[in-house]
């Protein structure tokens, strides 16, 4: 027997379990289920509710289980009738100010205190003085309060302080006067402010969107992914009917654990706003109605005679992907271009992926943030270097002087801070290293020797070694890694996307990519593949719909290059069509080779070519390059970050209501730019 | 009690003055801090609070808040939660002096009523309450330790004791004109020692 476990009791059943345990969790592995509402694994432990009682032999007091550490020896007991009366007595307790309006309560039908009720509670209320009622608090656009719902389980208040790193919320006054609050009812500032929703046991804490909207068992619940920065968080999108309802996160622990950003929770009324809903072209100027046959028809006749260019946008799907390149491959080479940004890369995947597995970085004792802000770009990402700051990490920044929800030592403004005296010195003391190079810079970077050198600087300070590789690099689109991986890519790795000769190209087809309205394509005849009005389509001669990432499945390769399922939630709206049924139809009539026939042929026909691709929810694995360049050298380059307004940073978004309030009562308060210490 | 005592709100307000720590609080807080271990110095945040409720006329007001949790780096509603926990932070103005008067059973018993009574017709103002010329302001509070001694009343940080009707009447008048009172005992017990 190890020296870590124990042997203990549970109801008489003997199990062994880690010593480290809490009586809790060794019941849980019994399989004993212990009712709660404070205590949550991902929280620091409070204690509060007692809801968990339970019997502890030789113990006087039933004990709340979720805060007692095991002791060798230990018999527990959950199922007695002293358990029973006791929770039976905190239920009585817990209900005496709770009102019971579950009826017109949000969270009824899957609310943890009506469940527990059922349990626990008495069929009528033995309490005959007043009930107490509190004023709802302002928490912003985003969470809805109706405060006299609140228990106190002050989940809520450890989560903005432990996971989202903003300490704003508290629970003020005691007693009966206790009250759940922001500091001055300000809005939380966080970009994961929406997970209180779910972390709330009860209806105080709802989404505002959400409010009055349906009940949870009229969903019908489709799994998917977050495509509105490169995590790739696993969502699940609950409809009804041919429309979405709300987005909730699911639990991965590789990934996003159990937590989503607010803009992937609460833009879903974007989806529905500014749809191309019909082929459009362009007479006189402007874009007036058509219908397929007559946009193919102009379009295929264009493609007779005119060279094209595809743009890939940042939330392609791998299967569309690969169609777009097996369809541009009858027009020779290097005319697809995912990386319309500039990003520069190498050959290999390790030079355009975040190399660290996410649930790694929490493990690093120094990372070096180089031209990147987590925080609004990959609001995942940044909860996971918040987690190695309060195990003691140092962070540097390099770039622009941001301003993040944890402390970064600022080293200046160009690549070449990296040879700054302070953080050589940390390099060399620490054991763990990590490097963050953000599209700030990669989007920047002109010379590949620039690029190079990085790697080598990598591996002289042993971010790269033989065993792990922590030199990474982060985009914040979703499609990005995967088009990458099927070379939708022209070669030139470094060059600017912006040098694009305008003469070798006629024809422009944008797959969902706004930049088909840079100056450079003013002379071409322009192409618009997509779901929303906006610059992009404006601009071009033909605008054809397209189904959104929710209207059709799909696959995306997360930054860490980490294939993952997008499903098809409902129809897509309006006459819009899947992009490769579309392609399909074109090669069929310019004679082109397109052999698959459904969407499922399409995928196996890319997997065949790419069978990497092919294990779901696994790490692509690379061999490391290292030390590539024998000299480091840094070219000297101004920072420029993709994101500027995490609430507005692509079409859908934009076009949301809901981020639209967000960036008026969170970005634009300015009392609210003064952050707590 | 009621939500209105002004110890007991969770209603903060802005004073509308910048507040900055005087020479002689600073000295203080420097001596305060050192007590506790480094990297724990936001222990410090309960005397702070009583500093700064003294140096801003016995109450806390939003500034307050915002310097002490500058001093002590930490985040402004962690200051808040202590301030509103305890019922001795004024989170409203008060008048000059503050009447705290015991209402807990061996004040009761020995005649507190009256006292409350006498207090709120002299100083014509409600429980909870600021008189018009903001001299006083009148609250209940429970047990202030000095049970031996009631019925009682705190004023400011005296305790006047051993009270009834007149002599309670006599030190609000004294307050009134500005003269001085005799602290501890009206009957002139030393400390509680036997009547």
């Amino acid at each position: 027997m190890s020296d870590d476990l124990i042997n203990i009791k549970v109801n008489q059943k003997e199990i062994q379990v880690d010593k480290n345990l809490t009586v809790m969790q060794a019941c849980e592995i019994a399989g004993e289920e212990i009712p709660r509402f404070c205590y949550h694994d991902k929280l620091s432990i409070a204690g509060n509710c007692r809801m968990c009682l339970v019997e502890i032999e030789k113990a006087p007091k039933l004990v709340s289980s979720c805060t007692m550490p095991l002791m060798e020896g230990m018999s527990i007991i959950t199922n007695s009738e002293k358990v029973n009366a006791g929770r039976k007595g905190v239920m009585e307790f817990l209900l005496i100010n709770h009102p019971l309006d579950c009826p017109i309560c949000d969270q009824g039908g899957e609310c943890d205190l009506q469940d527990q009720a059922m349990y626990y509670g008495f069929d009528k209320s033995r309490y005959k003085e007043n009930k107490r009622a509190v004023d709802n608090k302002n928490m912003g656009p985003l969470v809805n309060t109706i405060m006299t719902r609140c228990i106190h389980c002050t989940r809520c208040v450890r989560f903005a302080t432990e996971v989202a790193g903003v300490p704003e919320l508290g629970m003020l006054g005691r007693g009966e006067n206790a009250e759940i609050t922001t500091y001055l009812e300000q809005s939380i500032t966080s970009e994961l402010s929406g997970n209180v929703i779910d972390l709330c046991p009860v209806g105080a804490l709802t989404s505002k969107p959400y409010q009055f909207k349906a009940r949870p068992w009229e969903l019908k619940r489709t799994d998917s992914i977050d495509i509105f920065d490169s995590v790739g968080s696993n969502i699940r999108v609950d409809s009804r009917a041919e429309e979405i309802l709300r987005v909730t996160p699911r639990t991965n622990e590789y990934i996003n654990e159990e937590w989503i950003s607010d803009k992937v929770r609460f833009n879903y009324d974007g989806y529905y706003q500014q749809r191309i809903d019909t082929p459009y072209i362009k007479e006189n100027q402007k874009l007036s109605i058509s219908n397929w046959e007559e946009s193919l028809k102009v379009l295929k006749d264009k493609l007779k005679t005119l060279k094209p260019l595809a743009l890939i946008g940042e939330h392609v799907d791998l299967e569309t992907g690969y169609a777009i390149k097996k369809f541009m491959s009858n027009y020779g080479k290097d005319n697809v271009e995912c990386r319309t940004d500039n990003h520069a890369i190498l050959e290999s995947l390790d030079s355009y992926r975040f190399n660290t597995p996410l649930n790694d970085i929490e493990n690093s004792d120094l990372i070096i943030l180089l031209g990147t802000n987590p925080k609004i770009e990959t609001p995942i990402i940044n909860h996971k270097i918040f987690k190695a700051y309060n195990n003691d990490a140092k962070v540097f920044n390099i770039g622009e002087n941001i301003s993040l929800n944890y402390k970064t030592e600022y080293l200046g403004e160009s690549l070449s801070s990296l040879n700054n005296e302070n953080l050589i010195k940390a390099l060399k003391k620490s054991t763990n290293p990590l490097i963050i190079i953000g599209s700030a810079f990669l989007n920047k970077i002109k010379n590949i020797k620039t690029l190079k050198s990085i790697f080598s600087y990598a591996d002289k300070y042993k971010v790269i070694t033989k065993e792990k590789n922590n030199l990474n690099f982060l985009n914040p689109y979703a499609s990005r890694v995967g088009q990458l991986i099927i070379g939708n890519t022209t070669n030139n790795l470094c060059e600017p996307f912006s040098n694009l000769k305008k003469d070798n190209f006629e024809l422009v087809l944008s797959f969902g990519s706004e930049h088909i309205a840079n100056e450079q394509f003013n002379n071409c005849f322009k192409v618009y593949f997509g779901h929303h009005g906006d610059d992009g389509a404006m601009g071009s001669d033909i605008v054809l719909p397209t189904p959104l990432y929710t209207e059709k499945n799909g696959t995306f390769v997360n930054i860490e290059g980490r294939p993952q399922e997008a499903k098809k939630c409902h129809n897509p709206i309006g006459s819009a069509k899947e992009e490769w049924s579309i392609l399909k139809k074109l090669s069929d009539e310019l004679s082109f080779d397109f052999t698959p026939n459904t969407f499922d042929q399409l995928r196996s026909e890319l997997f065949d070519k790419y069978p990497i691709l092919s294990d779901y929810h696994e790490i692509i694995a690379v061999e490391n390059s290292t030390s590539i360049t024998p000299d480091i050298e840094f070219e000297d380059c101004k920072a420029e970050y993709p994101v500027s307004n995490f609430y507005m940073s692509d079409v859908i978004s934009k076009n949301s209501v809901t981020m639209a309030k967000c960036v008026e009562e969170i970005i634009s308060t300015p009392s609210l730019l003064e952050k707590s210490a | 009690m009621s939500g209105n005592h002004p110890g007991l709100s969770n209603n903060f307000s802005r004073s509308g003055e910048k507040f900055s720590w005087s020479k002689d609080n600073l000295r203080s807080i420097k001596n305060i801090i050192s007590k506790y271990p480094k990297g724990r110095e936001q222990s410090a945040v309960m005397p702070l609070l009583y500093l700064a409720q003294e140096q801003n006329n016995n109450w806390i007001s939003i500034e307050c808040i915002e310097t002490i949790a500058e001093t002590l780096n930490m985040p402004k509603i962690r200051v808040t939660e202590v301030a509103s926990f305890y019922s001795m932070y004024n989170t409203r103005p008060v008048g000059e002096n503050l009447v705290q008067i015991c209402r807990t059973s061996p004040c009761w018993l020995r005649g507190s009523n009256k006292i409350t009574k006498t207090i709120c017709k002299e100083t014509k103002c409600e429980i909870n309450d600021t008189s018009d010329d903001n001299k006083f302001t009148v609250v209940e509070v429970e047990c202030l330790g000095a049970c031996s001694n009631g019925p009682m009343i705190q004023i400011n940080n005296d305790f006047f004791e051993d009270l009834d009707e007149e002599s309670t009447k006599k030190i609000i008048d004294n307050i009134k004109e500005g003269k001085p009172n005799v602290i501890g005992s009206q009957k002139g017990r030393r400390s509680s020692e036997n009547a």
